[in-house]
């Protein structure tokens, strides 16, 4: 458990500096996708509430059913939402120069 | 029973992969070129993650998995279908959904757990539904005053900040004294429904200018919490998808606060409207020279070199084909036409250049206040459409002015200015705009929409 809970730490410190890095380089040009991108990639939590709906609970199982099912919605929209809007935004993004046919 | 394919090991590598490609998406997306590759890698690795999870050994029922997925791709998809100016508070909506998942994740799992819950996960489930409850509100609340269903303006009163900060300090007592003694469960709706109403106090006092600083900062914490959520699960995926999340959002807050010279604590504890009131009671008479449409359009036809500078007045007089228009007439007679955009023109960061983008200007004439600030001097007329304050010449020079100190559009180094504008109200801060008393400057009164319209009709070109 112990030993768990540093790996963890490393694992989050390691992905906070990969995340500056890598964000960093971003063109401001590209800051709302960059918003609405890493919002549906954030939408992953629905890992969690897959598994919270669909395990088997002794107690408390309706409680789990009904918020599990409820988080499972929410962050399913943010997922097809998110990506489907990002791509929306990024087709439109054309560089200047004779239009190819 | 377990065969290779629902085996845990399975079920880790299909995150693993997730987790690079999930990288690969934030890393392509730096540039235009390879942006929509990093749209793919994205899908990509969501649809792994999520296939692998199905497998989990440990599912066994379907049902209601399968129905949330169905519901929540069926609410997703018109989410993903609005309009290009309403994203602003699609965003907020977005966040106000991933941290309501992560809020009931997180109290499922403390009512699953208690009596016996570990100190150290009880302190990261705590920051986990804090932040997760006062995202979601703050988000719904920000959304709120985007859609303009609330009112946009910053709404004070005398004690607000210390109202604010004890409700949040209450939550954090609470939080601490479940780590002390995490079998009383009673305390836990507390660090629920504390947050949840901070979250709508929060944003009671932030004003529309102020937004892209906040969508980011709640971004931020909608990272934050999804990370945290990944410690109580124990899931590294997880763990690196918040973090991510929460980087990006702190880079855009940072990027943001520097580009309206404030602090986060000043955003989020100064509300701008009280520096409003102070400044707005001064009437000014100086007089200012106004051009009409024909007038606008001679000079822009002899300049060889125009900045186009947009503000968020543009987008709400829904001028951006009209501009393109102009963009194309002024291009076809060989003048150099770019577009000076600064980091907070919008309602959040990067909305600007969304705007452009749906209207067809090329994406390499959108250049970023650092880039574009050094041609102002070569250039010979600056056309600023429905931006007041990022172009105001105060903010270099006037140390009393509320923006002093903000970086702007060097907009008054051009040859002539151009402002197009309905009348001399101040901007959205309040503040006069010394701009429009120049000499080089000439005011163009009208709907920008339609002003634009009748200086593209006069330069020969338009679709009418």
């Amino acid at each position: 458990m112990k030993l768990d809970l540093l790996t963890s730490l490393y694992v989050f410190m390691l992905a906070a500096f990969i995340g500056f890095e890598v964000i960093r380089r971003v063109s401001p040009l590209l800051h709302t996708p960059l918003m609405s991108l890493t919002n549906a990639l954030d939408a992953i939590a629905v890992v969690g509430a897959i598994i919270m709906a669909g395990q088997y609970h002794a107690h408390r199982a309706t409680l789990a059913k009904i918020l599990g099912t409820i988080a499972i919605v929410a962050a399913t929209s943010n997922i097809v939402g998110g990506f489907l809007i990002t791509d929306r935004m990024l087709r439109m993004f054309k560089p200047s120069g004779p239009k190819k046919p | 029973m377990r065969n290779v394919l629902a085996s845990d090991t399975f079920i880790e590598i299909t995150y693993l992969i997730a987790t690079a490609l999930f990288i690969l998406s934030l890393k392509w997306l730096s540039s235009p070129t390879t942006a929509r590759r990093g749209v793919f890698a994205g899908e990509l690795g969501m649809l792994l993650a999520i296939a692998g999870t199905l497998l989990h050994h440990g599912i066994v029922e379907y049902k209601w998995i399968v129905i949330g997925l169905a519901l929540g791709a069926i609410i997703g998809v018109p989410l993903g279908e609005v309009a290009m100016t309403a994203v602003p508070q699609r965003t907020a909506l977005s966040h106000a959904f991933g941290a309501l998942c992560v809020t009931l994740v997180g109290t499922t799992e403390f009512y699953l757990r208690t009596p016996d819950v570990p100190r150290f996960m009880m302190g990261v489930l705590s920051l986990e539904v804090i932040l997760g409850s006062l995202t979601f509100t703050g988000s719904l609340m920000a959304a709120g005053k985007l859609q303009e269903i609330l009112p946009q303006r910053p709404i004070t009163y005398k004690g607000q900040n210390i109202v604010n900060l004890g409700l949040l300090a209450i939550a954090i007592v609470v939080a601490g004294m479940l780590v002390a003694h995490p079998e009383k469960a009673q305390l836990f709706p507390l660090i629920v429904g504390i947050p949840l109403l901070f979250g709508v106090m929060m944003i009671i006092p932030i004003g529309g200018a102020d937004m892209p600083t906040v969508i980011s900062l709640l971004n931020s914490y909608a990272g934050l919490s999804a990370a945290a959520m990944g410690f109580v699960l124990d899931s590294k995926l997880l763990i690196i998808a918040g973090a991510l999340d929460g980087a990006s959002g702190l880079i855009l807050s940072v990027n943001m606060s520097k580009a309206m010279n404030r602090s986060f604590s000043n955003v989020l504890f100064g509300a701008f409207g009280q520096e409003q009131t102070a400044v707005a009671g001064k009437q000014e008479t100086r007089p200012v020279r106004s051009a009409t449409p024909e007038e606008a359009a001679a000079i822009l036809a002899a300049a060889s070199k125009v900045v186009i500078v947009p503000g968020y007045g543009m987008a709400v007089a829904q001028a951006q084909h009209k501009v393109r228009e102009l963009y194309d007439a002024l291009t076809k007679r060989g003048v150099d036409v770019k577009f000076g955009i600064h980091p907070v023109a919008g309602r959040m960061p990067g909305h600007m250049n969304v705007l452009l983008a749906e209207a067809d200007i090329p994406y390499d004439k959108l250049l970023d206040m650092d880039d574009i600030n050094g041609d102002f001097p070569q250039t010979d007329v600056a056309l600023v459409i429905g931006a007041n304050d990022v172009t105001n010449p105060a903010a270099r020079t006037d140390t009393s002015s509320p923006i002093y100190g903000m970086p702007i559009l060097d907009v008054d180094k051009a040859r002539t200015v151009m402002v197009i504008k309905r009348s001399m109200a101040a901007g959205f801060a309040g503040i006069d705009n010394p701009l429009y008393y120049l000499d080089k400057t000439l005011m163009l009164f009208g709907d920008a929409k339609s002003f634009v319209g009748s200086i593209v009709r006069e330069l020969g070109g338009g679709h009418e």
